[in-house]
């Protein structure tokens, strides 16, 4: 939910940006070092780690690697 | 509040009461005796073997080197090439350890007149057995049949084995729980490390050994060989697990593993409220460490019962009070053997307040695998091992860490759901 407010106030405010001034953001985030946090694959991370990116990665896949029919057995079998 | 006659509310309280069962468990090694006094059922003519159910054609070589080694030691063949064509044509009656309470490492044979340890739980009056270690080297758990390994057989049948049983008998048994929650902060894991654990049963049976075994000669070599194996208590603790385990089966809708074992060729899991039903797929190769002078070319997938100490939270579970282990068995960094640990509490319903580890601020082990938990997150119970050579005959060539296969877990969820309705 804190994301999700944060994300709305933050649309808000970029709805108020000039062109000039949204240009100047996005450049200020590429000139900024770079911090990621990687959610599922590990390749991801580690071709960021081997530019000396810092990365924290966080080991996720889909429930029941992606299988529909046992996902949908597990919903029916957790509470 | 979960209604208890859903479906989840009846997977809560058949999960419970496994765990309650899991935790009163009193766990005695009581004797030990000749498999065919201490086993019902175990005749002339049957070998026991580790994992799930298999035939001859579908044994890989170390199995089928340990066949051929045990039918020479019971007297059924009288060489390698004899044992052999007597497996082939049927003569022998192959069943898994686990269809009668026992377990074994690696090949895992059991056979009529070898000694096994006696395992009793007394909270529920079960027992559970497995033979007695055999020590490093060229051995028939790894599939090893020369004479030196027969000779070796003979010694623990004909000594070691009614020592140890006169010794026993002059006790009340030795509780197992309290020795491991002991050898648990001293470093053992109790599948691939279990310095500790050994040293501590030593320090029980030799009192007992020295009131019971008359000839101080054999008193000497019994007391140097099991001294000087630091495996000794692996055999003790699969024993100890299987009579943990055993009072889990049969309980409506629970969804926790009972047993995991491999055969070499076949990975299979029994589920508590799955009655004993197997559920297996195909075994993966171990990855890790090899003496010198061998390559994970020469390795023989994954075998034994040896995980029935992974199935009640030590072994890869407890890698974190292990960090020897990690080392040993090539699975990385101090830190790594901690985070195994973790992982393997993402696929387990609880800790064990009694077997705690102290690298980890004294938490439980991972208790309780779930299949659901399995399924839901892809994450398989991690399972150190040894590596026996692919060759008949020739033994151990390594050590590592192997992972249970997902497929084993799919289908017992799916053969799961089918008893409770759930298309």
């Amino acid at each position: 939910m804190q994301l999700t407010e944060f994300t709305m106030k933050q649309r808000i405010d970029d709805s108020r940006m000039t062109d000039s001034e949204r240009r100047e953001k996005k450049l200020e985030l590429l000139e900024a070092p770079i911090q990621v946090v990687n959610v599922g694959l590990q390749c991801f991370s580690d071709d960021l780690s081997s530019q000396g990116v810092k990365v924290v990665q966080v080991n996720w896949i889909p429930p029941a690697g992606g299988n529909a029919r046992l996902a949908a057995l597990l919903s029916r079998l957790m509470d | 509040m979960i209604d208890d006659t859903s479906v989840p509310g009846r997977i809560l309280v058949g999960n419970e009461e496994a765990l309650g069962r899991l935790f009163r468990a009193d766990p005695v090694l009581v004797d030990v005796l000749p498999a065919h006094e201490a086993i019902p059922n175990l005749t002339e003519g049957t070998i026991l073997h580790a994992g799930p159910p298999i035939t001859w054609d579908r044994m890989c070589g170390p199995m089928r080197g340990a066949v051929a080694g045990v039918a020479i030691y019971e007297g059924w063949a009288g060489d390698l090439d004899q044992a052999e064509e007597l497996a082939s044509n049927g003569s022998f009656d192959f069943h898994p350890n686990h269809h009668f309470g026992a377990v074994g490492p690696m090949t895992g044979m059991t056979t009529q007149s070898q000694p096994v340890l006696v395992v009793e739980n007394r909270a529920f009056g079960n027992r559970a057995f497995c033979t007695l270690n055999e020590g490093l080297g060229k051995v028939m758990r790894f599939g090893g049949n020369d004479a030196s390994v027969l000779a070796r057989l003979a010694w623990l049948r004909d000594v070691l084995g009614p020592a140890l049983s006169a010794a026993l008998s002059s006790s009340s048994g030795i509780p197992l729980k309290p020795l491991v929650a002991r050898g648990l902060t001293m470093g053992d894991e109790m599948h691939q490390r279990n310095i500790g654990c050994s040293s501590l049963m030593m320090r029980e049976l030799a009192p007992l050994l020295a009131r019971s075994v008359k000839d101080h000669a054999t008193l000497a070599d019994i007391l140097t060989f099991v001294g000087s194996n630091d495996q000794f208590f692996l055999n003790i603790a699969m024993a100890m697990g299987k009579a943990v385990m055993d009072p889990l089966h049969g309980i409506d809708a629970s969804t926790i593993v009972t047993a995991m074992s491999r055969n070499g060729t076949d990975f299979g899991i029994m589920v508590s409220g799955l009655d004993k039903q197997w559920f297996t797929a195909p075994v993966e190769m171990p990855k890790g460490l090899y003496f010198p002078g061998f390559t994970d070319a020469d390795a023989n997938p994954d075998m034994g019962d040896s995980t029935i100490v992974e199935t009640v939270g030590l072994g890869g579970f407890a890698m974190a009070a292990s960090p020897a282990v990690a080392g040993f068995v090539g699975a990385g960094s101090v830190s790594e053997a901690a985070n195994t640990t973790r992982m393997m509490g993402e696929i387990t319903l609880t800790q064990n307040p009694e077997w705690t580890m102290p690298s980890l601020d004294y938490q439980g082990v991972p208790t309780g695998i779930d299949i659901r938990l399995v399924v839901e997150t892809s994450i398989t119970p991690m399972i150190n091992t040894g590596i026996a050579h692919r060759e008949p005959g020739l033994g151990q060539v390594g050590a590592g860490v192997v992972h249970a296969p997902i497929a084993c877990f799919e289908k017992a969820l799916e053969a799961f759901a089918g008893r409770l309705g759930i298309a």
